[in-house]
């Protein structure tokens, strides 16, 4: 059997709760820069399906958070993003990714409008991105207050999360789906959001580190609750049809072409004033030449990142962005990008996989169903 | 004592007579994690002493096992086609991968008997 791959050369971040982790059997793997829970003894497959069925619990303090403040705020960061921050009521958390002068996308991030007379955007990035996001933002919109937080972020994912939640923060389970409330206990403030990234009903809630342990080790006390690790996060965002940066998105990649394009606002996409709105305008009138799908390859064995993809006549017309075992079906799935005239579920493409030919579907996504909590007909 | 032997790579052989039962050790599957499918190679196949002899899929990775020894193969586990986690379960029984004839039986010698692996699993 091959070696692990080669740890990272600088030395790992801890996280604020790595002791919590080790005592509960994780198996740590270098991940971003940080010392990351991988999974914990039952495995995979047993976190995914948890997570599915009753609650999962993430340690995702190594994302980055941080407050843009300032009169003017939101319509400043519309600079940068193609999402419809001005609309954005107080309390209401939109997705949205950073762009570059190109159109594609630095990094994919949460924003939420904060309660309060202040004009106060809050700022949820990823891992590996925060500190060339940060320093972008910092940069392009100077005349702001921007300020990083040292918080600790747990995700708890999972139809049992609202209950789970509630009794702890009672009112937690009756914020609606992307939505935000600080709840006060105490010394600090818990920021509750109804947000996550399994496709399951859930929230992720950031506090000082001081006050995670006591918060996590109430949580893990539900017999509904369990740990999750990455890697059990990354089957439940596939299998969610959900796409990962650095793997389904990068800087050559625009958000149309990403499947993104619900997330770019109405009245944004006729005024423009985002970076690359050239390339995305056109993108969102046209069309764009390639699509992110979802992908079902007919094997048993998983077809992995990079599998390149050609069609019933051996034309390349794509590529495997990410690949792996769905624990909740039972069988390999996995998403990429493919050329517009065989983006199309249903549509019969191949890979090779070891020397052998492998048929790759393309299938609609998600995977699993969305299980979000909606309150009202319309949705969030 | 086992008698079993046992390869730096965490393979393990079990011989008996001309022939060698190889599998991975339970050290090996617990790295690995859940175990999705197995890519046997074919029977008659020759592998030399470190050549890739399968390819275990867990839920995250594709990992290589390679061969301890060399030899031919004259079995492979058939069960693992739709169990593939009994390599998760029983890595020592029901979850061993290919029987292998032995081109050079002077080869197990190189390897380590039970007590020596445990000693190099506490290195680890």
């Amino acid at each position: 059997m091959t070696a692990q791959p080669d740890l990272e050369q600088a030395p790992l971040a801890r996280l604020p709760l790595d002791a919590i982790h080790r005592s509960l059997g994780a198996r740590m793997a270098p991940f971003a820069g940080y010392d990351m829970p991988l999974q914990y003894a039952s495995g995979i497959v047993s976190e995914t399906l948890h997570t599915r069925q009753k609650a999962g619990l993430f340690d995702v303090s190594h994302m980055g958070q941080a407050i843009l403040a300032g009169a003017g705020a939101a319509r400043a960061l519309e600079g940068l993003v193609p999402a419809d921050i001005l609309g954005l009521a107080p309390g209401r958390t939109r997705y949205t990714q950073l762009l570059s002068e190109s159109g594609g996308i630095l990094d994919d991030l949460l924003v939420t409008r904060l309660p309060g007379v202040e004009e106060r955007l809050l700022l949820v990035v990823n891992a590996a991105r925060k500190a060339a996001d940060f320093a972008f933002i910092a940069e392009r919109l100077p005349q702001f207050d921007f300020l990083p937080l040292n918080r600790a972020l747990i995700a708890l994912q999972g139809p049992r999360a609202a209950g789970v939640l509630g009794a702890l923060l009672p009112g937690a389970e009756g914020l609606p789906f992307m939505s935000w409330r600080a709840f006060d206990e105490g010394v600090s403030s818990f920021f509750v959001s109804r947000t996550g990234y399994t496709g399951e009903d859930g929230f992720e809630i950031s506090m000082r580190p001081d006050r995670a342990e006591l918060f996590v080790k109430a949580m893990l006390q539900n017999p509904d609750v369990a740990p999750v690790g990455l890697g059990a996060r990354d089957a439940l965002r596939l299998e969610a049809g959900l796409p990962l940066y650095g793997h389904d998105l990068d800087e050559a990649t625009d958000p149309v072409e990403a499947g993104l394009a619900w997330s770019i606002g109405k009245r944004r996409r006729t005024e423009g004033g985002f970076p690359g709105f050239a390339r995305i305008g056109a993108a969102l009138r046209d069309g764009s030449a390639r699509l992110r799908v979802g992908l079902a390859p007919q094997s048993k064995a998983p077809v992995r990142e990079g599998a390149i993809l050609v069609s019933q006549s051996g034309e390349i017309v794509g590529n495997v962005t990410s690949g792996g075992f769905s624990p909740t079906l039972q069988r390999p799935i996995a998403m990429g990008y493919v050329a517009r005239e065989h983006a199309r579920a249903g549509v019969p493409l191949a890979t090779e996989l070891r020397g052998s030919r492998i048929g790759v579907d393309v299938a609609p996504l998600p995977f699993v169903a969305h299980r979000y909590f909606r309150t009202d007909a319309k949705g969030a | 004592m086992s008698g079993l032997k046992y390869s730096k790579d965490h393979e393990y052989l079990r011989i008996e007579g001309e022939v060698a039962v190889v599998g991975i050790t339970d050290y090996a599957q617990a790295q690995l994690g859940d175990i999705v499918f197995v890519d046997l190679p074919t029977i008659g196949k020759k592998v030399t002493k470190g050549g890739e002899l399968a390819v275990i899929e867990s839920v995250k990775a594709a990992s290589e096992v390679y061969a301890p020894v060399a030899g031919e193969v004259v079995e492979v586990n058939a069960e693992l086609g739709e169990k593939p986690a009994l390599v998760n379960e029983a890595p020592l029984s029901g979850g061993w991968l290919v029987k292998l004839r032995l081109e050079n039986p002077a080869e197990i010698e190189t390897l380590m008997d039970e007590a020596a692996y445990d000693g190099f699993l506490k290195t680890l």
